[in-house]
């Protein structure tokens, strides 16, 4: 079977993020005065073939952590189906 | 006989000619070697120099880390060989896990593009053993991903066996403790963010490059009597 991955790569808590901070100050010019906590990160999506979700998700597992997030600096979160 | 040093290319590498330039000048033999080559052949030190390897798409590094050569200089280096990654390459250094932490964008958002001065925190590295500690060093910077980062245990253990190689004066991109070069625990795997190698002739503002180069040559002459030919 071939599952529909989504792959969200986020900068680990307390990593600082210099491009959600510019975004963050560039809002209240626009008038979002209340936007915090603004962290960019990337969208990753892809489908693979597997036996079944437990497979795809070991997979998935897999490649994030050899080649989709840098584990000094990023974490993932994996949404299959 | 002189030293002879692989200067790694991957596509999108652009700083490599300028390594080469400046390690002929020191009187070394330069010889480029192509990313997707399985071996580095017989030399005494390796380069992996600046530029865009593979895009720096996804991260920067995170593709060159799979090329090829990556597992030849890798044992190279776990042989004692001397390796040094300048800017994008120690880019690669971090990813491959051939030194620790990572290279986060710059804290100001900007690209850096300019000289900075450097003091030499160890000399003993590959790349500073011809230097003292305290020398301030002129060096050009420029790039966008600098910013050195890592866990306080990491930092912890980089300051207790005195891995830092290289601080910035004047920190210009937010990275811990102003770390501009680090080694590995065997000292011979050495990476900065500078570029030693566009400071090699007083005409381009600084020749200290050539202190740094230099001190690579002699641990490349120093690891020729001990690394076996492979």
């Amino acid at each position: 079977m071939r599952f529909p991955v989504l792959v969200e790569v986020r900068l680990r808590p307390g990593i600082a993020d210099p491009q959600g901070a510019t975004i963050q100050r560039a809002l209240p010019a626009l008038g979002f005065d209340g936007v915090q906590e603004v962290r960019v990160g990337k969208a990753i999506r892809f489908t693979v073939e597997a036996a079944d979700e437990t497979d795809a998700r070991q997979q998935v597992d897999e490649l994030c952590q050899r080649l989709l997030a840098n584990p000094v600096i990023e974490d993932t979160a994996v949404t299959i189906g | 006989m002189s030293s002879r040093v692989g200067v790694v290319v991957f596509p999108g590498s652009n700083c490599e000619h300028d390594v080469v330039e400046a390690l002929t000048g020191l009187g070394a033999q330069a010889e480029l070697l192509w990313h997707g080559d399985l071996g580095v052949g017989d030399v005494d030190a390796v380069v992996l120099p600046g530029g865009f390897a593979h895009g720096d798409y996804l991260r920067p590094g995170a593709i060159a880390r799979f090329s090829p050569i990556m597992a030849s200089i890798t044992q190279f280096a776990a042989a004692g060989g001397p390796v040094v990654g300048i800017c994008n390459g120690f880019q690669v250094l971090t990813e491959a896990g051939l030194l620790p932490g990572a290279l986060q964008k710059n804290s100001g958002s900007r690209f850096l593009c300019a000289p900075a001065e450097l003091v030499v925190a160890s000399t003993q590295s590959a790349l500073t053993c011809d230097t003292a500690v305290g020398d301030v060093l002129r060096l050009p910077i420029n790039h966008f991903e600098g910013n050195y980062t890592c866990s306080a245990e990491v930092l912890r253990e980089l300051r207790d066996e005195d891995r830092v190689v290289l601080r910035y004066v004047a920190n210009p991109n937010g990275s811990v403790d102003d770390i501009a070069g680090v080694c590995s625990a065997g000292r011979n795997v050495v990476g900065l963010m500078p570029h030693p190698e566009r400071a090699c002739d007083p005409l381009l503002g600084s020749d200290d490059g050539r202190r740094l180069l230099g001190s690579l040559l002699s641990a490349a002459g120093t690891a020729a009597g001990v690394l076996a030919p492979s």
